[in-house]
């Protein structure tokens, strides 16, 4: 993508009167999602970012098209790869770079860095760093919800790599039994760490083996945003009409290792350039461009606010204070309000 | 209160009973969920009958996934409900040990303090029906290990009934222990409320502390009735909490009777029975007038057969003999 900001008219808006075209925010939260991620990458080596870091670059279709479409009240739980997730809910820029930083205005004021995002304001229950984890609290936000009879829905995400463990199977069927509003969205990006899905599950139809739970289960090609946007809606509508959980298994493809830490020696290099060729960001854009919903200086003007917005967020999260070591045993009880 | 409508001595089992339906009839909030909590009745019979009474929507029976409904009760706990979670022993609730400590203990501290966890969640401990190991491991030490969590262990009928209102108030996820040898125990009411964190000095003397807890209240008790007859009077001290740590109350009654047993049916190693010794050689070291004893569990699997299971567990005799080698 064109990395010129070397324009400094305002991002662009439709005539008056027109609506804009809904395409345009998908591909801008992709864009967010990815040159988020890469600046990352920068303040990583950077040493500015430490400990565990697991970016979703090739993934943003998933965060962009299927966040986007949940409604405010909706609750969101996530993983420890959940960068493009929480900007995608509106987590703010800086205060997720803040809590990278492990300053007191992060999101989590320091306490939980990349992989624990919590936005409680957003709904956005976090980053779980145990696969599977977050599948049963998903379960119980979603029972809350539905005792008080709110039309309320729980978006769980998580990876492949979680269909393998008990508490996915064990939250599914309680979800399913219970009719909860639970949105199960499976990120299947081929790999749980190192390990092919083809390595690791002996049926890897996901979305077949989900419905065995007896829930709608569809795959969905989760390197076109539109698609997951699609689909998302099609999920919400079956859940709110009070039908019970829906599980959409998001077949996408991670284009960097899977953390900072990973030498990725297992992926084939053929294989990694055959997804690339999938890139979401590019197919939409290109999409854009051949049907006229976006021109080459828009789409300037597009990165170039995406990039003043990051490096306004990483100043802003750079001046925030540390917290106080003297508060390092805060928030392990809940403190008298 | 409802206190005036149910007979004033009760079992424990009937204690806990009617402070879930106390909680379930002042709060619309207050939910139970856990195997056979309904239509069974519960394994040990202590909801028996709420099901009727409140429905299936308020007392869930669960599928066997201890994982899914403890995380569950997490999840409404988050989302502002006040969920009562029974697993029906701490050896099942191993497989929950993710979700009561990589979430309900963490999330609170993980996330800046934006999240609460007011769950409750209840499990049954202890051995002494022949059960074998995997149904009569002493696990409540190992939580109280786990920063976040609050542990609680009725010992008598009184604190069985009062214990769930203050856990259900607490913003804070409670773990609480009913001890299976003491379902049957009968015991007065006194109406009186109880602090999630505060010991209580079962019975007084000058001459040996005894701390203890739970299921070994009884043991306690009866050791101290026996050495009285020897004319060695020992305060016992009941912990109630086991976290937090009343120390204060430990404490108190060591620097008077300046020697101390612990009697607890977790394993030695490791024990709840020497983090209580350590925290009393660290603060009242000088005051101690013999070494800490600790009379705990053998190191072994609990065995099925009854004379090994017996020899297993701390007995009365344990502990008066433990009680005799502080004040020799």
């Amino acid at each position: 993508m064109s990395t010129s900001p070397t324009d400094t008219e305002p991002a662009p808006t439709p005539p008056p009167g027109e609506p804009e075209d809904p395409r345009l925010a998908l591909l801008r939260g992709m864009v967010r999602i990815r040159r988020f991620e890469e600046r990352c990458v920068e303040l990583y080596s950077a040493e500015r970012i430490r400990g565990f870091m697991h970016l979703c670059v090739g993934e943003e279709a998933v965060a962009a098209g299927l966040v986007g479409e949940l409604a405010a009240q909706d609750a969101v739980v996530s993983t420890y790869r959940e960068h493009g997730h929480a900007l995608a809910r509106g987590v703010p820029m800086a205060s997720v770079l803040a809590e990278m930083f492990g300053r007191a205005t992060g999101c989590s004021r320091g306490r939980g860095g990349s992989m624990h995002l919590f936005d409680v304001a957003r709904r956005f229950y976090g980053g779980n760093a145990i696969v599977g984890g977050g599948l049963p609290v998903a379960v119980g936000l979603a029972l809350a919800d539905a005792l008080r009879g709110e039309p309320v829905v729980t978006a769980c995400l998580f990876g492949d790599g979680a269909v393998a463990e008990g508490e996915f199977h064990e939250s599914l069927n309680l979800a399913a039994l219970w009719r909860l509003p639970v949105l199960f969205c499976c990120e299947n990006n081929r790999y749980a760490m190192g390990t092919a899905l083809e390595l690791e599950h002996a049926q890897t139809d996901l979305a077949l083996r989900a419905s065995s739970y007896g829930m709608p289960a569809w795959p969905v090609d989760g390197m076109d945003a539109e698609a997951v946007a699609e689909a998302t809606r099609r999920a919400l509508a079956t859940i709110r009409s009070g039908r019970g959980p829906c599980f959409l298994e998001l077949r996408t493809y991670r284009f960097r290792a899977h953390s900072m830490y990973d030498p990725d020696r297992y992926r084939d290099r053929a294989e990694v350039a055959r997804w690339k060729d999938q890139d979401p960001v590019e197919r939409l854009r290109t999409r854009m461009l051949g049907d006229g919903g976006l021109d080459g200086a828009s789409w300037d003007r597009l990165v170039a606010a995406v990039d003043a917005e990051i490096e306004a967020a990483v100043a802003d999260a750079e001046a925030g204070p540390l917290e106080p070591v003297e508060d390092l045993t805060r928030f392990v009880y809940a403190e008298p309000s | 209160m409802s206190t005036a409508v149910v007979p004033e001595r009760l079992t424990y089992r009937e204690a806990l009973r009617e402070s879930l339906r106390d909680a379930l009839r002042a709060d619309e909030r207050v939910f139970l969920m856990g195997e056979d909590v309904g239509r069974y009745g519960g394994c040990f019979a202590v909801s028996l009958g709420l099901l009727e009474e409140f429905g299936p929507e308020r007392v869930r029976d669960t599928p066997l996934s201890e994982s899914a409904f403890v995380g569950a009760g997490i999840g409404a706990a988050l989302g502002g409900m006040r969920p009562v979670v029974e697993v029906m022993t701490v050896n099942f609730s191993l497989l929950a040990l993710d979700q009561i400590l990589n979430n309900a203990a963490t999330l609170g501290h993980m996330s800046g303090g934006q999240l609460t966890v007011p769950l409750v969640i209840r499990m049954t401990t202890g051995a002494g029906r022949q059960l074998a190991a995997q149904h009569s491991h002493s696990l409540e030490g190992w939580y109280a290990h786990i920063p976040g969590l609050r542990i609680v262990a009725p010992a008598t009928v009184a604190d069985a009934r009062e214990m769930l209102a203050p856990a259900l108030a607490s913003p804070d996820p409670v773990l609480l222990f009913e001890h299976a040898g003491l379902y049957t125990s009968e015991g007065d009411l006194d109406g009186a409320p109880v602090a999630l964190d505060g010991a209580a000095v079962r019975r007084t003397g000058d001459d040996v502390t005894l701390v203890t807890y739970g299921g070994m209240l009884p043991t306690t008790l009866a050791a101290a009735e026996g050495l009285a007859a020897e004319g060695i009077a020992a305060e016992v001290v009941d912990l109630r909490s086991l976290r937090p740590l009343d120390e204060a109350t430990v404490l108190a009654s060591v620097r008077r009777t300046h020697r101390l047993v612990v009697v607890d049916e977790g394993w030695r190693s490791g024990s709840l029975a020497a983090e209580v010794a350590a925290r009393v050689a660290e603060q009242a070291f000088y005051d101690l007038d013999a070494p800490p004893e600790r009379v705990c569990s053998a190191e072994v699997p609990v065995p099925y057969a009854a004379h090994l299971e017996r020899a297993a567990r701390p007995a009365v005799d344990d502990v008066v003999a433990a009680a005799r080698r502080t004040v020799g």
